[in-house]
């Protein structure tokens, strides 16, 4: 076994922990933020502060029967949950959670890059790898044999093509302006603060770290709608509105196999708000305060102060849900075709002159 | 040994995918087999270094092009029965005669061809990373004429298809 095997055997299962020790919170916090916003009290029984609620939840999916329906297509039935699952988890590998790491082993030193895997296309995996997770929906609206899934698994593979174009040309700009398809590039070409050539201008900005959120803030803008709806959140929710289609593509699903489901919906929830910072509001960049803290502390600040844009962002996701209605099917396919993807080619458009303009400067100059 | 694993296992996958089209009855199965085709020559891409290739396969081929297809496949419906009979007489062994003639055409030329038959990895000093920029230097230089006639060809292409679809009597009748 070589040594990088080891690497990647560990930063693997570091992710799964990771990632499902992240659910486990993630739930409670909506539960608990959603509650609080409609003035109710929320989980507070299993726990303090009801923090375990999540895991008795889980152990009871485990217990419960898996039930297959007898109109279900056995072999897609079983592989529409591990869809789901799968690519979740694999996005998380590319996401640069900080600066290389130096460890001493055995009296060697290894430098260990604080990510699963720096890919020179990271982009385009990240995008091949949502487009995958649709398969999931489609398959399991399918093979249950049953209308209500077949209806949210159409509604849904329409949705999640629509706003996948969207939110693919949201990202051409930012790859333009970092120049590179790898995360770990793009995290490096937001260090520092912004500047500018006019000194009054240029005293003012250069407190502003140089996020790609501020030059980029309609790509921004239309990449954080389209990943609300690549997920499947309120107010995109119609793939599973309850009112309509009594729970969507999952339906037929129970037991553990729909806990798979609920999972995969919570880890794609994390990852487009890790994505989404890393992409425009600088992945793990921050002040490390190496003066004053210990060594021990400062070496784990980018990881706190991603986590802490993640949430910030989550938030933002939790807190929608509780506040916009539903879409009508109709709107949702208006808002992305005739909005999102004109507005992300047009801005497209202007970034590119912008930075055809600072590189070779006027045409007739 | 490893080696020899991360080449057979997507090999194969790719082949038992590739029957699966062929065979399978149910046509969503036939798409499915057809994804696994496609991821599994991705995986094989990523062995050969060509990553941008491998990523646009999945991007394109098994994302995009297969959903439609899927989508088709489920607005259709798949509860109608696939025609099983010949709907050609002797089609089966019409088809089953060209495919050994093709076979045999292709076994000869291998056979007597100075191709050679090393189908191992590339020694580790000819490895070209397939990074973007370097399709993208290729692509819009030395092929950038080819290029912007396939993107005239596909926006024509899109033009009639919207052209097809737009009935200008019930657009009329709306506005």
């Amino acid at each position: 076994m070589s040594t990088e095997l080891i690497i990647a055997l560990i930063k693997a299962n570091i992710v799964l922990g990771v990632l499902l020790t992240n659910t486990i919170l993630l739930i409670w916090f909506e539960r608990k933020l959603v509650a609080g916003m409609q003035s109710r009290v929320g989980p507070d029984r299993a726990g303090p502060f009801g923090i375990l609620q999540t895991v008795a939840d889980a152990i009871k999916l485990m217990l419960k029967e898996q039930i297959l329906p007898l109109k279900a297509d056995r072999a897609m039935y079983l592989l529409a949950p591990i869809v789901a699952l799968v690519p979740s988890f694999l996005i998380f590998m590319i996401i640069p959670l900080g600066p290389n790491l130096n460890i001493e082993f055995g009296g060697e030193n290894y430098i260990v890059e604080f990510v699963g895997a720096d890919l020179n296309v990271g982009v385009l995996y990240f995008l091949a790898l949502s487009s995958i997770a649709v398969y999931s929906v489609v398959l399991a609206g399918w093979s249950s044999g049953s209308k209500y899934p077949l209806l949210g698994g159409v509604r849904a593979s329409a949705q999640m093509i629509s706003y996948e174009a969207a939110m693919g040309l949201a990202l051409v700009p930012v790859i333009l302006y970092s120049g590179s398809l790898s995360l770990v590039d793009i995290v490096d070409s937001q260090a520092g603060n912004l500047s500018s050539s006019i000194p009054i201008l240029n005293s003012i900005v250069s407190f502003i770290p140089k996020w790609n959120v501020f030059p980029q803030f309609v790509a921004f803008g239309i990449f954080f709608i389209a990943a609300v709806a690549e997920v499947n959140r309120a107010p995109f929710d119609l793939v599973e509105a309850e009112q309509e289609l009594v729970g969507g593509f999952h339906t037929e699903y129970s037991g553990f196999r729909f806990a798979m489901f609920f999972l995969a919906e919570y880890i794609n929830m994390f990852n487009m708000c890790a994505i989404t910072a890393t992409f425009f509001l600088g992945g793990w960049l921050g002040p490390t305060f190496d003066n004053f803290l210990p060594p021990f502390l400062s070496s784990i600040m980018p990881i706190i102060w991603l986590g802490v844009k993640t949430f910030s962002l989550l938030f933002i996701f939790v807190w929608i849900r509780a506040t916009l209605p539903r879409l009508r099917y109709d709107q949702l396919m208006e808002l992305g075709w005739k909005r999102l993807i004109p507005a992300s080619l047009v801005w497209l458009i202007l970034s590119a002159v912008v930075l055809g303009l600072r590189e070779f400067g006027l045409p007739w100059s | 040994m490893f080696e020899l694993l991360i080449f057979f296992l997507p090999a194969s996958l790719l082949i038992i995918g590739a029957l699966i089209v062929v065979f399978a009855k149910n046509p969503v199965h036939n798409a499915m087999g057809l994804v696994m085709t496609l991821v599994s020559l991705a995986i094989i891409y990523i062995t050969l270094n060509a990553t941008f290739v491998a990523m646009v396969q999945m991007l394109v081929y098994a994302g995009a092009v297969m959903t439609l297809f899927l989508f088709v496949i489920m607005m259709i419906g798949v509860d109608k029965k696939e025609q099983t009979s010949d709907s050609i007489k002797g089609q089966t062994f019409l088809v089953s005669g060209v495919f050994l003639i093709l076979m045999s055409l292709l076994a000869y030329v291998a056979v007597n061809s100075e191709f050679s038959w090393n189908l191992w990895f590339p020694a580790v000093e000819y490895v070209v990373e397939g990074t973007p920029q370097l399709i993208a230097g290729t692509l819009f230089t030395t092929w950038i004429f080819p290029f912007e006639i396939i993107s005239i060809l596909l926006i024509v292409a899109t033009a009639a298809a919207i052209a097809l679809a737009y009935d200008s009597k019930i657009r009329n009748k709306d506005a």
